[in-house]
Order: C-alpha cells, then structure tokens, then sequence
C-alpha cells in the first residue's frame, strides 16, 4: 500500500502515456512522456510560488505584528490569483532610453534557466524529470545564467539604481558561488557522483535512529550551513537584498519593470529559490528520504515538499529578522569567511575519509572547522571596538 | 510495460520551450489586454527614466570601477579551480592518501593567491 502510494505520479504517467498512445503513432511515446513531466513540473512549481508569494506575505505580516493579506476570498487564499489578474491588465510601461530588445529579453532569461535547473533535482522516488550523469554540474551551469538576466536587465534600463543594483548583484552573485560550489564539492567527494539521484541514494538508510544524511555529519553540517547563506546571497534574499534594496535604490535592476514582466522576475526569482532549496536539501538533508525509520511509509514526494517547505519558512523567518548588511561587510563575509571556510571544509570532509571510523576523527574533523569558524570569526570583528553601549538620554 | 525512457537532450531541450513558452504566453496576454482594453497614451514623463521623481541627470551607460573587475578576476580563479575539483571529487572514492595531498597542494597554491590578495587589500571593499 505504502509502496503503491509513493509510486502513484510515476504509475498514473505510465498509464497516461499507454492510454495516449493508442490515439498517436508509437514514436511519440517519448515525447509524451517527456512532457507529462514537464507539464507537472511547471504547474507543480508555479503553484508552489503562488503558495509562497501568500506565505512571505502573510508570515512577514504575523512578524511586523499585523495580518497580512486577508480581504481577498478565505484566509487571503485568493490574493495569488488577484495579483496576477492584476499584472496581466497593468500597463507595461519601457522607458524610451532603454534598450528595448536586452530589457524584453531579461525577464525571459532569468525565468528559463531556473525551470531547466529544476529538472535535476529528484522530488521523489524515480520522480526526477531528467536523471543527468553531472547533473550537479548542470544546475550550477543553467543556475550562473541568471546572473546575465539580472545584468541584462540593470543595464538595458539605462536608469542609474539600475546599473547600481545590477554591480552589486554581480559583485554579490560571483563572490557567493565559489563557496556556493565548494560546499557542495564536499558531498560530491563523498557520493562519487555527480548523480543528483545517487547523491540522494547514498544518503538513504539509517544506523540506528539516525538517518545517513551528510548533514548529521561535521563537514556537512559545515557545508550545509555554508551553502545555505551562499544560497540566500545567490537568490537575493534578505539579509543579502542589497541589489534590490527598497530603501536605498528603490528597487534595484527592476526599477523599469512594469506590468507581467515585473511579475516574471518576481516568479523566476521565487522559483530560483526553489531551485537552490531543493538543492540544499538533496545535497544535504536526504533529498526525498524520510527521517526516522518509522515514518518510511509515508511518500518520498511528501517528505521532500516538506523539507522545502520547512527551508522557505526558515528563509521567510530570516528576512523578518535579520536587517539588510553593508556592502562591504557583504564583500568581506563572502571572501574572508565564508570562501576559507569552505576550503577548510574540503579538507575536512577527505580527513573524514582517510581517519579511522568512530570518535577520533568526530572529535578532529569538529575541532578543525570550529577553530576555523572561531579563527575566520575573529579576522572579521577584531577592529571593531565594541565595547559598553552608553545611552543620553533627553532631559 | 513501462513507457521507454526519453533521452535527456529531447527532454532538456523540450522544457526549454516549455519554460520559454512559460514565459511568453503571460506576456502575450498581457499585449492583447492592452491592445483592446488599454490604448496606450506614452508621453514625455510617462516613458522617462524613474529616479525617485527627479529629472534624470546624465547617461547611465558609463564606466564600471575597477573594483568590481578585481573580484571578477579572483571569482575567475576559483571557478576554474572548482572545474578541477569536481572531477578530483568524483574520483575521490578511488584515491590513496598520496592522491589526496596532491590536491590540497594544488588547493594550498590558490589559497595562497587568496591571502596575496588580501595582504594587498583587495578585498577591501572601498
């Protein structure tokens, strides 16, 4: 039962392209079944993001202590449905400086790699659009376009927050996909594949209670921790907003963008989180395996929307929190912490392989990455002078 | 019977029209919305350039600072480095100690570029 209730995407697909088949020729059976699957890719993630965009919404309004969208049918449920009715009859206004080919094309750009960066990633068992043998290499390769689409679209507007937000953006998006890459190298050392199929494979199983994932383990926790920030700065999330700061330069490389074309960005940069989440968690967090042995009948496809759920609520909970940081300080975290950081890790992770199994190499692996982290740390915050606050106040 | 499997290069290259498809039908949409229902009236203020509603100085097509071109260089380093770990990485699983230490000398070699530029003070954001 269990069994059948996990496969029954992968059943109901089979069966969908059996019944198709005795309408068309035999040789469409490939393309058939390539397009059920980008068919439920698409509308599976497009509606994901109509969820997220009520969900930031509304999470953000119970952190700033008010409601949040709640007027437009229950619970707010219909506020999606209202914004796109409204970006699809808003004016679609290009300034008459622009270059208007690069600023038609930019919006395109950003949202085509991150759906193609999404076939890679398994959302249950033998649920995958497309099993590549680098798959891992692919989605960094497709995801690194997005960096052309947000410069595309700072430069084609000839406004100049524009161009400030798309330096910045690049600055910020080259600076964070070095430890963004490394982190990953860890896991890709330890799987021997480039297989994001394998790579969830290999963490399936328990010892114990524990679950295999690489995240229960020094060099992961490391890494899962250093991917997870350079994950934020490469998906323009709070606190690394800076390209699209409100407050400071109004809104970045998509000042000039009105109409559906606005909405595009906010879709492809919504689904590129999705893209980059679903990436931590299949590097990291076991893909789609349940984590407790006794909660293994519940479907793969379940436990993976749920961690990706959970990742988007931590991401919510953060941009609520945490204040935007400086330029500098955003520079300097990137390439004095977080790029030795993750060669550090590198290190530890081929420690980890060549020490003998059991605490030994616990304890060094987890001395070695703390005393880096508290080194690293401290190479930061020693110029500053913090000492005791003090406060006047008006008489 | 399962359905025979797609290659990935037709799967990859239907969802790129797919997404792109994705894309353009909105946007389509949208253009005949405005064709029928929103004629459109462009004027001078309304097609100029949103600088917070002051009247735009200057072009903004200039000059970059060399500041962003140094890190550009730096990422370019570590992006090529990465292009060799990956393979050292798969092959990981195979190699003795000896294979291990050849790459955190080749690792240590471009560490030492990081730290180079860091006594320059490069990475300082001015």
């Amino acid at each position: 039962m269990a069994e059948k209730l996990d496969q029954i995407f992968v059943q109901a697909k089979h069966e969908l392209v059996r019944w198709l088949l005795c309408h068309v020729p035999g040789a469409w059976a490939e393309v058939l079944s390539a397009l059920l699957s980008i068919a439920t890719l698409l509308v599976a993630f497009a509606a994901l993001f109509a969820l997220t965009t009520l969900l930031e919404r509304k999470g953000l309004g119970r952190i700033q202590n008010r409601y949040g969208p709640n007027r437009v049918g229950p619970f707010g449920l219909l506020q999606p449905v209202a914004d796109g009715i409204k970006a699809l009859t808003k004016e679609d206004v290009v300034p008459r400086a622009a270059d208007q080919v690069v600023h038609f094309i930019a919006p395109l750009v950003l949202v085509v790699p991150v759906f193609l960066a999404l076939a890679v990633l398994p959302v249950g068992r033998n649920m995958v659009v497309v099993d590549l043998d680098a798959g891992l290499l692919f989605f960094f390769a497709v995801g690194a376009a997005t960096e052309l689409s947000v410069f595309m679209a700072g430069w084609s507007s000839r406004n100049k927050y524009s161009l400030l937000g798309a330096m910045r953006a690049i600055a910020q998006m080259i600076s964070y996909e070095v430890p963004l890459i490394l982190s990953a190298v860890t896991v890709v050392m330890m799987a021997g594949s480039l297989s994001t199929v394998r790579i969830v494979e290999v963490q399936a199983g328990f010892s114990g209670w524990l679950p295999h994932w690489h995240v229960l383990t020094p060099w992961g926790l490391a890494g899962f921790l250093l991917f997870l920030i350079a994950a934020a700065a490469e998906a323009n999330r709070c606190p690394f907003d800076l390209p699209e700061g409100e407050s400071e330069i109004i809104a970045g490389y998509y000042i000039e963008y009105s109409g559906f074309k606005f909405a595009l960005f906010f879709l492809g940069e919504y689904i590129g989180l999705f893209a980059v989440s679903g990436l931590a968690i299949t590097l990291f967090l076991g893909g789609w395996t349940a984590p407790l042995p006794f909660v293994q009948w519940v479907p793969s496809y379940v436990w993976f929307f749920l961690k990706l759920l959970s990742l988007i609520a931590f991401f919510i909970w953060v941009r609520g929190t945490l204040p935007r940081l400086r330029m500098d300080q955003l520079m300097s975290f990137a390439w004095k912490f977080m790029l030795p950081l993750s060669l550090i890790n590198l290190l530890a992770a081929g420690l980890w392989r060549f020490l003998p199994e059991g605490l030994t190499r616990w304890a060094f692996c987890s001395l070695l990455l703390a005393a880096a982290y508290i080194g690293l740390g401290r190479s930061l915050v020693q110029r500053r002078n913090l000492g005791r606050r003090t406060y006047r106040f008006a008489e | 019977m399962t359905p025979p499997e797609p290659s990935s290069y037709l799967v990859l290259a239907l969802l790129l029209v797919a997404a792109l498809l994705f894309g353009l039908t909105p946007l389509a949409l949208a253009w005949l919305w405005a064709r029928f229902f929103s004629p459109a009236k462009p004027g001078p203020t309304k097609h100029a350039i949103y600088e917070c509603g002051l009247e735009s100085r200057g072009d903004a097509w200039i000059q970059f600072r060399s500041g962003y071109y140094l890190y550009a260089i730096l990422f370019l380093i570590f992006d090529v480095e990465t292009v060799f770990l990956l393979p050292f990485a798969v092959a990981f699983g195979g190699l003795s100690i000896g294979g291990f230490v050849a790459m955190m000398v080749f690792i240590l070699l471009l560490a030492e570029g990081l730290v180079w530029a860091w006594q320059k003070g490069v990475l300082a954001w001015k």
